[in-house]
C-alpha cells in the first residue's frame, strides 16, 4: 500500500511538473475562450453591418409591414418606375430593392415580388423578408375572403402536453432536452477523460520501458501496483487539469465579458434573432422556468452517485487496457493495432447513447447496452437522468465491476510479460500466449 | 559456512520454451558468486525468479533459509543489464524514489545517498536530469541505487558494461568492499577475467541446465591436468629434450620470456609430483620458469559448454 501511495504521487508529481503539461493546463481555456471571442466578434462584425433595403411597393399594403431594426433601415419608396428606383438604389450603393407589383389577385401578386441587389443577398435576410411577406399576405387572403383576423389571432392556441407517469412524476418536452443535455454531458466528458489520459498512461508505460528502467522498478514493487498506481496518479493529473480548466476559463470568460463588455452568451447570431422571432417574449419567461424546474425535478442525487461511480468504473476499465497496450508494444507507433478495439465500443456506446436514447431511452436497445460493461458507463450515464429502475443501475454496476476486475487481471498479465519484452511488435496470438507465461 | 540463497530444483517454462530445467544452486553467506552462461541459457530468468520479477513453474528459493516473500525485496539489490533510469527526472529525487520503492525513510535515504555521491564524486549532480548525463555518469548513478538500501544480497548483471577501465576498477573495489562489510555478491558476466578476478565460486548454466558448479579452486584443480610449463638453458637443445622425453609425456610450450630458453610443457603422471621434476630438471639444466599450468576460467568455460 506504501508502494502505491509513492507511485502515485510520483506519477502525479512527474506529469503535473511537465513543462507541456502545464503548457496545455494554461494554454487550452486560453486558446479556447480567444477562439469563442474571435468567432462572436466576427459573426458580429457581419450582421452589424448596417443596410438599407429600399421598398417600391405599388400596392401601398404592404410595406408598413417592415420596421426598421437596430442593423437594418428599410426606405419606402412611391411614385418611381421600376428602372428609376434600381438606378436611384444602386446609385446609394443601398443593400437592394424589394418590388412589389400590385395586382388585384393575390396569388398573382405573390408570385410577382422580386428583391434586386447587386450580389447576392444573405440567405437569413431574404428568409426573414419571406416570412413576413407570407404572413401578411396570407392575411390580405383572409381578409379577402371575409375572415375576421383579430378573431384568428384571437383563437390561436399554443398547446404543452402535461406528461405524467403513473406514479404522478410530471414531465415534459423542456425536462426531456434538459435530461438529455445532462446525460449527453456526462458520456461526453468520459469520452473526453478516456481517449485523452488513457492514452497519457499509455505513454508512461511505454517511456519505462524505452528508457529501462523498468527491470529496476519491477523488482521493488508488483507489477499490479505499479499499473495501479499509474492509473490512479495520471487520473488525478487529468482531474487538476480539467478543474484547473474549468476554472480559468469561468475566470477569463468573465475578464473577457467586463472588459469587451459583451456577455458571449447573450451574444446574438442571425440564427438567435430568428429564433427569438418565432418564440413569443412571454413564452421565453415561462420557458426560463420550465429548465429551472427541470432540473429541479432531476433525480440529483441519483445521478450524481451514479456519475461518479459510473464515471470511476468505466476510466478504469478502459485505462487498464490503455496501460496493457502500452506494456506490449515498444513504441507509440506500433499501439495503433490494438487501438481499434478499445475504440470501437467507445465509440459505438457514444452513437448508440446519441441516437437510441434520444429516441427512447428504456428501449430495447438502450437498455441492452446499458448493461454491456464496456458501452454501461456511457450509456448508463445518458440514459439515467431518465429514470432508471434501481436494480437496472446496480446490476449494471456490478458486471461493470466484474469486467473491471476481469480486465485489470488481463491487463496486469500482458503488463507483466510485455513491460519485459523488447523488440518485436507482439501479435495477437502472442498476446494470448503471454496469459499462460 | 551457511548459504543465503538457495535456488531448489528451479524450473521455468515460457510456452513450450524451457528457460530453466531443475537448477539449484547454493550461494554462500558473504561470497562473490559468479553466474556464467551462454548467451540465452537462463541466467536472466534464474535472476529475474530470485528478484520475483517472474515466478518459478516448480520449485523453491530461499533466502536465509526461508522461502521467499515479498518482503524481501529490501534486503535485494538488482542491477539489470537492461538498465535505466527516468530520463527527465533529477538524480537526486530518482534515486530517492526508487530507495523509497525498497522500504527505506527519506531520511535514511538521503543520509545514505551523500555519504556515496561523496565517495564517488558525483554530489553536484544532485539536481541534474538523466538526460544531462553520459553514460557511464547515468551507469553510475545506476549503481548507487543499487547499493544505497545496503542490501545483504547484491545481484549484478554485467555491471562494468558501459565503464571506462578507471570506472570499472573503481566499480570492482566498491563491490569487493561491499564483501568485506558483509555482503553477499551474485554476479553474471561473460567477461572471464572479471570473474577470475573477483568470484570465489562459481555456477555454469547452459541450454537451461545447471552443469557446473563449486568453489573456483575446486574447480580448477579438478580441471588441472598436472602439466608443468618449464623453460631451461641449455647447449644442446636437442639432447635435453630427448632425455626428458624419455621420463615425463612433453609437448612444445609457447610463452614470452627473455632468454633464449628450451620451451616445454612436461605433463606428470599422478603419482609424481612436482618437486620429482624439479629434482630431475635441475640435474640436467638450468630452470629459469617453472609454472603449474592452471586452467582459467575462460578455458573451463569454453571446455564445458562443449562438452555439454
Amino acid at each position: 500500500m506504501n508502494h502505491l501511495s509513492l507511485i502515485i504521487k510520483r506519477e502525479y508529481l512527474t506529469k503535473v511538473k511537465n513543462k507541456s503539461f502545464i503548457v496545455m493546463t494554461i494554454l487550452s481555456p486560453i486558446i479556447m475562450i480567444a477562439l469563442f471571442a474571435v468567432v462572436a466578434y466576427l459573426s458580429q462584425l457581419n450582421n452589424n453591418k448596417e443596410r438599407t433595403i429600399s421598398i417600391l411597393d405599388e400596392s401601398g399594403q404592404i410595406s408598413s409591414i417592415f420596421k426598421n431594426t437596430e442593423n437594418t433601415t428599410y426606405n419606402s419608396l412611391s411614385n418611381i418606375s421600376l428602372n428609376d428606383a434600381k438606378a436611384q438604389v444602386e446609385e446609394k450603393g443601398e443593400y437592394g430593392l424589394l418590388h412589389i407589383a400590385n395586382n388585384e389577385d393575390l396569388d398573382e401578386m405573390s408570385k410577382s415580388i422580386r428583391f434586386y441587389s447587386e450580389d447576392t443577398p444573405s440567405l437569413t435576410l431574404i428568409s426573414s423578408l419571406e416570412s413576413k411577406l407570407e404572413k401578411k399576405l396570407t392575411d390580405l387572403k383572409l381578409q379577402q375572403g371575409g375572415v375576421d383576423i383579430e378573431k384568428i389571432a384571437a383563437s390561436r392556441t399554443s398547446i404543452d402536453i402535461a406528461q405524467e407517469s403513473y406514479l404522478g412524476e410530471k414531465t415534459s418536452k423542456i425536462d426531456n432536452v434538459v435530461k438529455l443535455a445532462f446525460g449527453g454531458f456526462a458520456g461526453y466528458m468520459l469520452f473526453m477523460f478516456i481517449i485523452i489520459y488513457g492514452n497519457m498512461i499509455m505513454r508512461s508505460v511505454i517511456e519505462e520501458k524505452t528508457s529501462r528502467i523498468i527491470e529496476v522498478i519491477i523488482s521493488s514493487v508488483k507489477p499490479i501496483q505499479l499499473m495501479m498506481g499509474k492509473i490512479i496518479g495520471t487520473s488525478l493529473a487529468g482531474i487538476t487539469q480539467f478543474v484547473i480548466w474549468i476554472i480559468l476559463g469561468t475566470l477569463l470568460m468573465s475578464i473577457f465579458s467586463l472588459v469587451f463588455g459583451v456577455n458571449l452568451t447573450e451574444m446574438q447570431t442571425p440564427q438567435q434573432e430568428m429564433m427569438q422571432q418565432a418564440v413569443q417574449s412571454a413564452d421565453v419567461q415561462n420557458q426560463m422556468q420550465n429548465v429551472m424546474a427541470a432540473i429541479y425535478n432531476l433525480p440529483i442525487t441519483n445521478l450524481v452517485i451514479a456519475f461518479l461511480l459510473f464515471f470511476i468504473g468505466g476510466y478504469l476499465l478502459y485505462s487498464s487496457l490503455y496501460a496493457a497496450i502500452g506494456a506490449a508494444v515498444d513504441n507509440e507507433t506500433d499501439t495503433q493495432q490494438f487501438m481499434l478495439p478499445i475504440l470501437m465500443p467507445l465509440i459505438l456506446a457514444v452513437y448508440v447513447g446519441i441516437f437510441t436514447v434520444i429516441e427512447d431511452p428504456h428501449g430495447t436497445v438502450s437498455t441492452v447496452f446499458s448493461f454491456i460493461p464496456f458501452t454501461s458507463p456511457v450509456v448508463m450515464l445518458m440514459r439515467i437522468p431518465f429514470g432508471v429502475p434501481l436494480w437496472q443501475q446496480i446490476v449494471a454496476l456490478l458486471l461493470l465491476i466484474a469486467t473491471f476486475i476481469f480486465t485489470v487481471w488481463f491487463a496486469a498479465k500482458i503488463y507483466r510479460v510485455g513491460i519485459l519484452m523488447y523488440g518485436k511488435k507482439p501479435s495477437y496470438k502472442e498476446l494470448f500466449k503471454w496469459l499462460k507465461y | 559456512m551457511n548459504n543465503l540463497l538457495v535456488t531448489d530444483s528451479v524450473s521455468k517454462n515460457f510456452g513450450d520454451f524451457k528457460a530453466l530445467n531443475n537448477v539449484s544452486i547454493a550461494v554462500p553467506e558473504g561470497s562473490i558468486f559468479g553466474l556464467l552462461g551462454p548467451n540465452g541459457a537462463g541466467k536472466t530468468t534464474l535472476i529475474r525468479i530470485i528478484n520475483q520479477i517472474t515466478m518459478p513453474d516448480s520449485g523453491t528459493v530461499l533466502l536465509d533459509g526461508k522461502p521467499l516473500h515479498a518482503n524481501d525485496i529490501q534486503y535485494i539489490g538488482y542491477l539489470p543489464e537492461e538498465r535505466g533510469l527516468y530520463k527527465s527526472m533529477k538524480v537526486g529525487e530518482q534515486v530517492l524514489y526508487l530507495a523509497q520503492l525498497k522500504g527505506m525513510s527519506k531520511a535514511d535515504a538521503k543520509k545514505r545517498l551523500k555519504y556515496w555521491f561523496e565517495k564517488l564524486e558525483i554530489g553536484d549532480w544532485w539536481n541534474k536530469k538523466i538526460q544531462e548525463l553520459s553514460k557511464g555518469m547515468a551507469q553510475k548513478i545506476q549503481f548507487v541505487v543499487t547499493v544505497l538500501h545496503q542490501p545483504k544480497l547484491l545481484i549484478f548483471d554485467e555491471p562494468f558494461s558501459g565503464f571506462d577501465p578507471i570506472n570499472a576498477n573503481l566499480i570492482k573495489d566498491e563491490i569487493l568492499h561491499l564483501r568485506d562489510e558483509g555482503a553477499t555478491v551474485i554476479f553474471s558476466t561473460h567477461r572471464m577475467e572479471s570473474v577470475e578476478e573477483l568470484c570465489d565460486h562459481i555456477a555454469l548454466i547452459h541450454k537451461s541446465n545447471k552443469i557446473l558448479d563449486g568453489k573456483l579452486q575446486d574447480i580448477k584443480r579438478s580441471y588441472k591436468t598436472n602439466t608443468f610449463e618449464v623453460g631451461l638453458v641449455t647447449e644442446n637443445e636437442d639432447v635435453l629434450r630427448n632425455v626428458i622425453e624419455q621420463k615425463f609425456e612433453v609437448s612444445t610450450a609457447d610463452f614470452k620470456s627473455l632468454n633464449d630458453d628450451l620451451k616445454l610443457n612436461i605433463k606428470l603422471k599422478s603419482t609424481e609430483t612436482s618437486n620429482d621434476l624439479l629434482s630431475f630438471l635441475t640435474q640436467n639444466a638450468e630452470v629459469n620458469h617453472f609454472n603449474e599450468l592452471v586452467p582459467s576460467a575462460s578455458d573451463i568455460f569454453i571446455q564445458t559448454v562443449k562438452n555439454n
